[in-house]
């Protein structure tokens, strides 16, 4: 019986350029490469789906990166058509496909509508170009708008555009200007992250070398966290996850399976997947994936009850809805309350988490040092 | 063995500065003796523990028995005792020197003389010893042996025409070395027949052996089966076997008899009662009077020691035991601190012995420690006319009870060369230094002595005279006694809460800059935390310093999707684990090595 629910991640490990900040497993290669890849996902899909296919209903679909918007689209829809042959699809099943600016086409772009894709995810990170620069993005802003607009006139109307606070030299006015301008598009979702400087980045390295970067100071950087949330409160955005903002109805049911601990299928390099409480990571070589998909490398962690539980709070509390007593109690047998009562009655008291009686979650001074909390959930 | 005659026994000793060659020419002077084929030799025989190796000085006395065939066509028997080579451990190097005739005194060809080596040459002076100077080092380019022997001559008052000039790294002119060991310094004395009389310089526990006693026999013999008695601490036991020091071996002899060095092992269970400078005599056959010299030792510094991890308290006071089984100058007992919890507050010979039994303890019994400040024994007289010896400086009575306070004192000489006896000078008066005079060797070099608090210089005092110098400076003092001054009680308060084990006495006059400085490096060591945390020092009840340690504003993941998952968990569990290894102090986690603080407040 296809009941259970089922997200599937493809992962597209190729891109462009780097940028300086980005520690996803994503490198450019050429087109012969990246067709072979996309061969080579629809292979480890046939293989592996008769496997997990009959008890799951697939309702949502993600391609992420890396940019899979600059792989030939024909060959990315073989992938989507490999999904539809052998997974149980929902009728109102969300497809996204992850998108730079300056890498789409309305050709591009009608294809995907075509086969379903319901969904566009446009990194444009800023409106202002010296900030992109500063960012080694490939385009400008006016390559976004472009995009946009061809996307809007293909009849995409579900559209997340991804921005960036804190980055080097941005200034909280510049800040809300980007907010602004991405609100005046009306996009149904917002992702707005705060830059965070990852090890193994160029960006990283140039921290550590002691070059000045300007990075905002950390005041700064909470004001434009926090004007984030107001600002787009004007105009119906909801804040549901730390880093998320949408209009009613469009938060990005895809990504809401990870903070809920939803089953998901990955495929391709690098691609996490989560089926019965078991984790597997597929090893980060694309030639090697390439070369035999169907027996690709991968590593399994097994999760105990714990691990679980752990899992369910950390993951959890970073929806702005928080932590449900009742789903836990469902989910583990187990009242939430015995198992975390002291850290949430510690951190309820400190005033960074507050109770509602049903619900567990962050306030806004909580999420600010969410990760120093967050530790103490783990068993 | 057969009878052993006297006039061929020499028993030695080795002194030196630090770095000017000591071990290394132990190691070469049992080559040469052909004891050992070079293939097994390790560097530095002596010094066989590996913290000694790392640190490259002896901590505990070693001894070794080689046979030399001098060019008399003649065997003679060494017995080499090396002593150890620093001023925690002056009483041991005055056991063992007066277990010896005779001492070869070790001087860099580049450096000449150093404090340490006025320090020791001296004590060997003092203790009738023959001693021979050896020019080392002559193969640097910087090398001026010529100065050198001079130096010898006018510092020192010993000849230093004939010393032989060597290299003990590269194997040069040893044998001069050996043929001056026979020939300068005297054999030893002593009646066979007489009552057994021997000193102990060393002792160790073996697991399976007990104790095993290092030991000079002075007169008489002594031979298994012989009851013997230590006169000091009363203990008495049945010899099982007495021999001799091969290079890492025991090699069992049939006796010991006088100008013999050797060891004893009787089933003794403790090293307490095997106290080094003890005499051993025949219980049967008593001697009239002990040998001279014999001293309780005393802990100079004291700090508390905790587990990390509460419940480790037993494997830490297990290998407390086992330790002191080894070495009778530990001192622990039990302790609580409010702070801390359950642990000990440990007695040291000095800094250097803290700092090696806290490094057996984390290494060899994989114990995670927090040590608090160290602090040497005050004596403090209460109104009521009684003395209290204070160790911890949180046990300190109230204010009113208290007539006045004494704290130890040392002699101190420092040598250094000329350009920087003001620099020198300047840093003695900011540790509260008393003048006792200079006197120049030959026109570069000064000698300057002071009388300082021990706990002014227990602690970075070496560091400051190293930096302040240049490296130049060199430095050794002794225990004077104890001399009154002005102290008092400084505590720390972190969030308001006053941390026990923060606490330390400090000399009025410096109680507010020590206090300001504590409070900055403590804000340094403890982390952002999720609220503001107050760092206050406080003399009783009047706060004198103030920092703030300012809340955590920001520590957030932005992202976190499907493929994020395993790497942010483990993210998370790395800071829970840092969490883990600070000290829950009210609502505050201080940072284990926060309560070291005090020691690091650098001058300069």
């Amino acid at each position: 019986m296809a009941n259970k629910k089922l997200g599937i991640y493809i992962h597209i490990p190729f891109c462009k350029s780097k940028c300086i900040y980005c520690d996803f497993f994503s490198a450019p290669a050429d087109g012969h490469t990246m067709n072979k890849y996309l061969e080579a996902l629809c292979m480890q899909i046939n293989s592996k789906a008769p496997g997990i296919a009959a008890e799951y209903e697939v309702d949502s679909i993600f391609f992420g990166g890396g940019t899979p918007s600059i792989t030939d689209a024909a060959g990315l829809m073989n992938v989507l058509d490999a999904i539809y042959n052998n997974f149980n699809l929902s009728d109102d099943c969300e497809i996204t496909i992850e998108c730079n600016p300056g890498t789409t086409d309305e050709e591009k772009l009608a294809i995907y509508k075509e086969k379903g894709v319901s969904r566009l995810s446009f990194g444009l990170q800023s409106v202002n170009d010296d900030e992109l620069k500063m960012l080694g993005r490939i385009h400008s802003f006016e390559d976004f708008m472009a995009s946009y607009e061809a996307a809007a006139k293909t009849g995409f109307d579900n559209i997340n555009i991804d921005i960036m606070s804190g980055i080097p030299g941005q200034t909280p006015a510049a800040w809300r200007k980007t907010l602004r301008t991405v609100m005046m598009l009306r996009p149904a979702h917002i992702s707005a992250y705060s830059l965070i400087i990852e090890d193994g980045t160029p960006l990283s390295d140039m921290y550590k070398s002691g070059r000045k970067l300007y990075l905002p100071s950390e005041d700064d950087e909470r004001e434009m966290y926090h004007d984030t949330a107001s600002i787009l409160a004007e105009s119906g955005y909801g804040h549901y996850e730390i880093s998320n903002y949408s209009l009613a109805g469009r938060e990005c049911r895809h990504n809401v399976k990870y903070w809920t601990r939803g089953e998901y299928a990955g495929f391709g390099a690098g691609a996490s997947s989560m089926i019965k409480n078991v984790r597997y990571n597929t090893a980060k070589n694309t030639p090697a994936f390439i070369y035999d998909p169907v027996h690709a490398e991968y590593e399994t962690e097994e999760l105990t009850v714990n691990d679980c539980m752990s899992e369910f709070m950390f993951l959890g509390l970073r929806m702005m809805r928080g932590v449900n007593r009742d789903r836990f109690r469902v989910t583990f047998g187990r009242q939430m309350d015995n198992v975390f009562g002291n850290v949430i009655s510690k951190y309820v008291s400190t005033g960074h988490l507050a109770d509602d009686g049903d619900n567990i979650f962050f306030t806004d001074k909580g999420i600010d040092v969410s990760n120093y909390i967050l530790a103490d959930f783990l068993l | 063995m057969s009878h052993i005659d006297q006039s061929k026994v020499r028993n030695f000793c080795i002194i030196a500065h630090i770095d000017h060659g000591k071990s290394t020419l132990a190691d070469r002077i049992i080559e040469k003796t052909g004891t050992l084929t070079s293939r097994e030799m390790q560097d530095q025989i002596l010094d066989n523990m590996d913290l000694e190796r790392e640190r490259g000085i002896t901590i505990k006395a070693q001894t070794v028995r080689i046979v030399y065939k001098a060019k008399d066509g003649e065997e003679y028997i060494f017995n080499l005792i090396d002593t150890p080579g620093h001023v925690d451990f002056n009483y041991e190097v005055s056991r063992s020197l007066a277990a010896c005739e005779g001492a070869v005194l070790v001087v860099d060809a580049a450096q000449g003389i150093e404090a340490q080596t006025l320090a020791n040459v001296y004590m060997a002076i003092d203790h009738n010893l023959e001693v021979f100077p050896v020019i080392n080092k002559i193969d640097l380019p910087s090398a001026e042996p010529e100065r050198v022997k001079e130096e010898i001559e006018d510092v020192i008052g010993i000849e230093a025409e004939d010393a032989p000039l060597i290299s003990a790294k590269n194997g040069i002119n040893i044998e001069d070395v050996l043929e001056a060991i026979v020939h300068k310094l005297p054999a030893p004395k002593g009646d066979p027949e007489a009552p057994l009389s021997a000193l102990i310089f060393d002792s160790i526990y073996d697991s399976y052996k007990g104790v095993i006693v290092f030991c000079r026999i002075k007169e008489g013999t002594v031979r298994k089966g012989t009851r013997i008695r230590m006169m000091a601490t009363g203990a008495e036991a049945d010899v099982v076997e007495v021999g001799y020091f091969g290079a890492g071996q025991f090699i069992a002899c049939d006796e010991l008899s006088a100008g013999l060095v050797g060891y004893i092992m009787a089933s003794i269970k403790n090293v307490k009662d095997t106290r080094v400078g003890d005499t051993i005599t025949d219980a049967m056959n008593p001697c009239a009077e002990p040998l001279p010299g014999y001293k309780k030792v005393n802990p100079m510094v004291f700090c508390g020691l905790y587990p990390a991890d509460g419940a480790h308290y037993e494997d830490l006071k297990d290998a407390l035991e086992k330790l002191q089984l080894n070495d009778a100058s530990l001192f622990y007992e039990p302790e609580t601190s409010v702070a801390l919890g359950f642990g000990f507050r440990c007695g040291f010979l000095g800094l250097l012995h803290l700092e090696i039994i806290q490094e057996r303890l984390e290494r060899e019994y994989n114990l995670d420690l927090v040590t608090t400040a160290p602090s040497v024994v005050y004596k403090v007289h209460k109104t009521d006319g009684s003395v209290i010896d204070l160790t911890n400086p949180s046990n300190l009575p109230d204010p009113s009870e208290i007539d006045y306070m004494e704290e130890p004192v040392v002699d101190a000489e420092i040598m250094v060369t000329s350009e920087y006896v003001g620099a020198i000078m300047k840093l003695c008066q900011e540790r509260r230094g008393e003048y006792m005079g200079m006197e120049y060797i030959e026109g570069t070099r000064a000698l300057i002595k002071y009388v300082l608090p021990l706990n002014e210089i227990i602690y970075d005092f070496f560091d400051a005279l190293k930096s302040r110098s240049r490296g130049y400076a060199s430095f050794d003092y002794q225990m004077k006694g104890y001399k009154q001054s002005k102290l008092c009680k400084l505590d720390i308060l972190v969030n308001k809460e006053e941390v026990d084990a923060l606490s330390f006495i400090v000399f009025e006059e410096s109680a507010y800059e020590r206090g300001r400085k504590m409070c900055e490096k403590l804000k340094e060591e403890i982390p952002r935390q999720l609220f503001e945390i107050p760092i206050q020092a406080a003399i009783g009840s009047k706060i004198i310093a103030r920092e703030t340690v300012k809340a955590l504003r920001k520590d957030v993941l932005a992202k976190c999707y499907g493929g994020d998952i395993s790497r942010k968990k483990k993210l998370l569990e790395k800071q829970k684990e840092g969490k883990k290894r600070m000290r829950q102090v009210g609502n505050v986690e201080i940072p284990q090595k926060a309560f070291m603080s005090v020691l690091k407040l650098d001058d300069e």
